[in-house]
């Protein structure tokens, strides 16, 4: 039984079909004629050297040439044809496609889950999770992130959909700044990452609970609150993306920003591409964090803003972490930890 | 309406690189940057040819579909041109041409790209025709005088064409054919042998 939409798409489909048999089944006869005729001519023609020749050059043979600099001693280079149709193709549409799903599969999460919300009302006593140091350097790495993601798409897709709406002239002025600002915020974001893997990375190891936070969804589905440490799988994995796609990014990127160390034309196009694809997906990464931590979870904000969370948040998202916390002010430190932050009482 | 092409005759260009200097000088192209430059392919050994190139004027240009601020335009001759106020450096266009047209002055420091500059036909820029501008940022605008590109009018063996892609084949196509190519084996089977190409002028063997 099938609606009439479905009808309507299969028989169009069938259509379809219909019509690739029929050109297969014409082409295969032009080609068996062509067959022939090539038969005809193979005995009078010889194969001509020169087609050949020609074909390697345009493999990016290298000769010699008078005039002084990187590779102009090669006639043509090939590389261009791929780094041109995977850019402007598949990376450029998928891209898109990847930043504009992730949005609207958030947005439809938010609207079936709504926020998570606190399980127990708020204790009133508050817990130091964030000190001041690491609340810079995360706000410093992200405000970086983002303008490099806004400096990039705007490379990306300006051409596209700036460039209709503000005209040339004021596109250009634009993107003349954003490529700048890029260059030079690459290197410093590059910076606030190195700190962050180095604040954080002892946090991040993974542990045996992950899993059963991982099964659990974190709690973002259903009513279970999977025990964690001071963070959890999901920020973890996090964490591992933005230190993994972070090299990568940044890896390309310093070869793309200074191109006078003699990088050939390959290796620019080969960074180029892989910055990219990679830039893509931390932004499309960067978007799950920014929900989860605002809108998609009471509570959690406050934290990398004002350094502190509410103890029924902490018990809540952070059990075990909060039990160290208590061990350590109790004075039966566990040594394998680092020192943790001091707790404080705040009466409300 | 004209659609401009280059041609260079691979038998007959013999490496005088006069072509590269004439468009330096015409133009007075920024330092470090030449827009056109003569490549000897096999260089010293039997066969080898030598070939002078520049931007090719692609009629479904490589540079124009990713340039990310869309600065360049074909003009009514099918000449690619490029706006330089608009150029933003990023060398999106030199990565996608496959023949190394578009280059850089270096602008600041560690390798940071200026505007680029490349062959422009002889055809100048979007400035007004003639103008002190379009000279400073493109060079001369010899097509708007009447004139076909410099490297080719002065090529001493013609071995440089440049015109209305017609007409050039046209002459080529000729040339072609009366040059009896080593590979016409009817031409091959003449008494005389070959009468043109690397192997009668050098007697290979
Ligand atoms: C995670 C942060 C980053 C994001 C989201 C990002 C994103 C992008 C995007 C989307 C492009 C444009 C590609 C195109 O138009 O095809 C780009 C280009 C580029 N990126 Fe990044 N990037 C990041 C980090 C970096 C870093 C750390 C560096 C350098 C150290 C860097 C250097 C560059 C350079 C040099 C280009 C070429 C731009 C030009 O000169 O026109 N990027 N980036
Ligand atoms: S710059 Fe390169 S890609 Fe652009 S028209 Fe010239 S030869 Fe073609
Ligand atoms: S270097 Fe200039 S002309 Fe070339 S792609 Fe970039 S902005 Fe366009």
């Amino acid at each position: 039984m099938m609606t009439q939409v479905q009808k309507a798409s299969f028989w169009r489909i069938l259509s379809a079909f219909a019509l690739m048999l029929v050109l297969l089944a014409i082409s295969g006869t032009l080609r068996a004629h062509e067959g022939e005729r090539h038969e005809l001519h193979k005995a009078e023609s010889v194969v001509n050297p020169r087609s050949d020749y020609w074909r390697q050059v345009r493999e990016g043979v290298q000769g010699y040439t008078a005039v002084k600099g990187q590779e102009t001693n090669v006639l043509i280079q090939g590389g261009g044809q791929n780094w041109r149709r995977l850019r402007n193709g598949p990376i450029a549409s998928y891209g898109g496609v990847l930043l504009g799903v992730v949005v609207f599969a958030l947005g439809a999460f938010y609207l079936w889950r709504g926020q998570v919300k606190l399980s127990q009302p708020r204790s009133g006593e508050t817990l130091v999770r964030w000190t001041l140091a690491e609340r810079v350097l995360h706000w410093y790495t992200a405000l970086l992130f983002i303008f490099l993601a806004i400096t990039g798409l705007s490379l990306l897709y300006g051409r596209a959909l700036l460039i209709p709406l503000v005209g040339h002239k004021a596109f250009s002025v634009y993107a003349e700044i954003a490529k700048l600002l890029h260059n030079f915020i690459g290197p410093l974001f590059i910076v606030g990452l190195l700190l962050m893997f180095v604040a954080w990375v002892r946090d991040n190891l993974p542990s045996r609970i992950d899993i059963d936070w991982l099964r659990a969804f974190g709690g973002m589905v259903g009513d279970r609150h999977p025990s964690a440490g001071r963070m959890n799988a999901g920020e973890k994995m996090w964490f591992w993306l933005l230190a993994s796609g972070g090299l990568v990014v940044s890896v390309s990127g310093l070869l793309l920003d200074f191109p006078n160390f003699g990088q050939e034309r390959w290796l620019l196009q080969l960074s180029h591409l892989i910055h990219v694809v990679f830039a893509l997906v931390l932004m499309a990464g960067a978007l799950g964090h920014i929900y989860i931590g605002t809108i998609g979870t009471e509570g959690a904000l406050e934290g990398i803003v004002r350094g502190r969370v509410d103890k029924s948040w902490a018990i809540q998202h952070h059990d075990l972490w909060c039990e160290q916390l208590a061990a350590d002010e109790s004075g039966s430190s566990v040594p394998d930890r680092p020192p943790l932050p001091e707790t404080s009482h705040i009466a409300s | 309406m004209a659609r401009m092409k280059f041609l260079c005759d691979e038998e007959r260009c013999i490496e005088c690189n006069a072509c590269v200097t004439a468009c330096k000088n015409e133009h007075e192209v920024p330092w470090g940057v030449n827009r056109r430059r003569v490549i000897t392919l096999d260089d010293g050994l039997p066969g080898e040819k030598t070939i002078s190139v520049a931007c090719m004027h692609c009629s479904d240009a490589p540079c124009q579909a990713v340039c990310p601020v869309d600065c360049f335009y074909t003009t009514e001759d099918g000449v690619v041109l490029h706006d330089k106020d608009l150029c933003i450096g990023c060398g999106y266009c030199f990565y996608a041409c496959p023949f190394g047209a578009p280059q850089y002055p270096q602008d600041g420091a560690f390798g940071a790209r200026g505007k680029m500059d490349k062959c422009t036909f002889c055809a100048g820029g979007p400035e007004q025709d003639h103008s002190e501008e379009e000279f400073k940022k493109y060079g001369r605008n010899r097509l708007a005088e009447g004139k076909l590109p410099l490297c080719a009018e002065m090529c001493s063996t013609k071995a440089l064409l440049a015109g209305d892609a017609d007409m050039v084949a046209d002459i080529f196509r000729e040339r072609v054919v009366r040059r009896a190519g080593n590979d016409n084996p009817d031409l091959q089977r003449q008494p005389q042998g070959k009468p043109w190409g690397w192997e009668t002028a050098y007697k290979e063997g």
